[in-house]
């Protein structure tokens, strides 16, 4: 089968892959590009452990084709991190105990990053229904929710300091 | 799990996506949101050998007003239906509604088109649609045509779509005065398919019920008005009793397929549960009692 050139930004850095249009956005994610940290749970959309964010939405990219990421801005786990520094959310996510087995962390983090954005100051009722396109088996959620109130606070705190 | 290989396709305008699917036929797919299409893929349940995906179409995106008419373009994400400011002003049960399917993530990626085009009883644009009287425009080879969502759902996955056509626009009347709208869908969990849904739209005058629109989701081979269950409460002061009367009325149409979400006589019974509530909070948004 024809391979299809895509080119699209990842993590802030220009990426030029060739693909089959059969391949997923997180096969190419995982497989070629070699970031592992977008994990394949349930393969059907539902789990959101493949929650990545593309084009400043969040999207599950077990559910997206490759090439349907040309020209796009894509950022996953792996792009929240800067010069060393753990995000606001993966600290929270580490201070809370928000995860157990930690497989769905990175779409909880890559969720958690953009509904932040999309609401900043939310309820804790707004967090549920924000961040009900993704399963924990593990933790029950309560600290999770914690995690995001907690990155809330933090990230609102940075806003509130830059402003002075 | 991997799709089969298939050709793919980036048309940039309608015409050039209807020109694909005039060449392809049968052998080609649409693609919008691809949430019901690629799992589907995936299972190899479907297997088009083209895909033209319409994605990169922006003049199927967006809502807007145009000479009284709500129209909506085929590829609004269910994301967009729900932050539209002119939707919540002059037809609110289209984003409260969208907020019960699928989850964030799925929202961002799904559209209203493809929604109706796939043609589930499962999906929860089809009852909307019929409750609210929607026109669709479907453009093929040659041109556009009109109709109505009471002649668009035929059967389950099969609808009055060509293989050559797309749909392109949904055309809505806003919310008449002293009218209220709901939609009630009962579901297992986030990202399910409703066990049973029901739409109600009830225009009051004074106290009696002016008209009324309900519609019944995942209760038979397609969505379906509950016609019987409406004349129930035409011209009449609604009251519990004709409610539990309309939802009788209701019922006796609902031939749900079983499945792990129940049997049918408990899915009809949730059926009729629907409609009781979706009834109550469409008198109670349009001012009623």
């Amino acid at each position: 089968m024809a391979k299809t050139q895509v080119s699209f930004n990842l993590n802030g850095q220009d990426v030029d892959v060739l693909v089959e249009a059969r391949e997923l956005l997180i096969h190419v994610l995982r497989e070629q590009l070699q970031l592992t940290g977008s994990h394949i749970g349930c393969e059907t959309s539902h789990c959101g452990a493949c929650t990545v964010d593309v084009n400043g939405q969040s999207i599950k990219s077990c559910t997206m084709l490759a090439v349907q990421a040309q020209g796009a801005t894509v950022m996953t786990v792996e792009g929240l991190a800067a010069g060393g520094e753990l995000h606001p959310l993966q600290q929270a996510f580490m201070d809370e105990h928000g995860l157990q087995c930690g497989f769905c962390t990175p779409g909880m983090l890559m969720r958690g990053y953009r509904f932040l954005q999309e609401n900043p100051n939310p309820s804790e009722e707004e967090i549920r229904s924000g961040m009900a396109g993704n399963l924990c088996r593990c933790t029950g959620y309560q600290n999770i929710i914690k995690s995001i109130q907690t990155a809330a606070a933090a990230l609102n705190a940075n806003t509130g300091s830059q402003a002075e | 799990m991997i799709p089969p290989s298939f050709e793919y396709h980036a048309p940039g305008s309608v015409a050039d996506a209807i020109a694909l699917l005039s060449q392809y036929g049968d052998a080609a797919k649409i693609l919008a949101g691809g949430h019901s299409l690629l799992p589907m893929m995936k299972l190899r349940f479907a297997e088009p050998e083209h895909l033209v995906d319409i994605n990169n179409i922006d003049s199927l995106k967006g809502i807007r007003e145009e000479d009284g008419e709500i129209v909506i373009g085929s590829m609004t994400s269910e994301s967009a239906l729900i932050t539209s400011t002119l939707l919540q002003e002059k037809c609110p049960m289209l984003p409260e509604a969208a907020k019960m399917i699928a989850d964030p993530q799925v929202r961002n990626r799904g559209t209203i088109g493809g929604d109706i085009s796939h043609g589930d009883p499962g999906n929860d644009h089809p009852a909307l649609m019929l409750a609210l009287d929607a026109t669709f425009t479907l453009v093929g080879p040659n041109g556009a045509r009109q109709i109505a969502a009471a002649d668009f759902f035929l059967g389950t996955f099969f609808t009055a779509l060509e293989a050559d056509e797309i749909l392109t626009e949904i055309r809505i009347a806003p919310q008449a005065a002293n009218t209220g709208a709901s939609y009630q869908k009962l579901k297992r969990k986030t990202g399910d398919y409703a066990t049973a849904a029901a739409a109600a739209v009830i225009t009051l005058s004074g106290d009696t019920c002016q008209s009324a629109a309900i519609a019944l989701t995942n209760l038979g081979a397609t969505a379906m008005r509950a016609s019987a269950a409406e004349a129930v409460l035409v011209g009449q002061v609604i009251d519990e009793d004709l409610i539990k009367q309309a939802a009788t009325k209701a019922m006796e149409i609902c031939e749900p397929a079983e499945d792990l979400r129940g049997d049918a006589e408990y899915k009809t019974h949730m059926g009729g549960e629907m409609t009781r509530r979706a009834i109550r909070a469409a008198i109670k948004n349009a001012g009623g009692n």
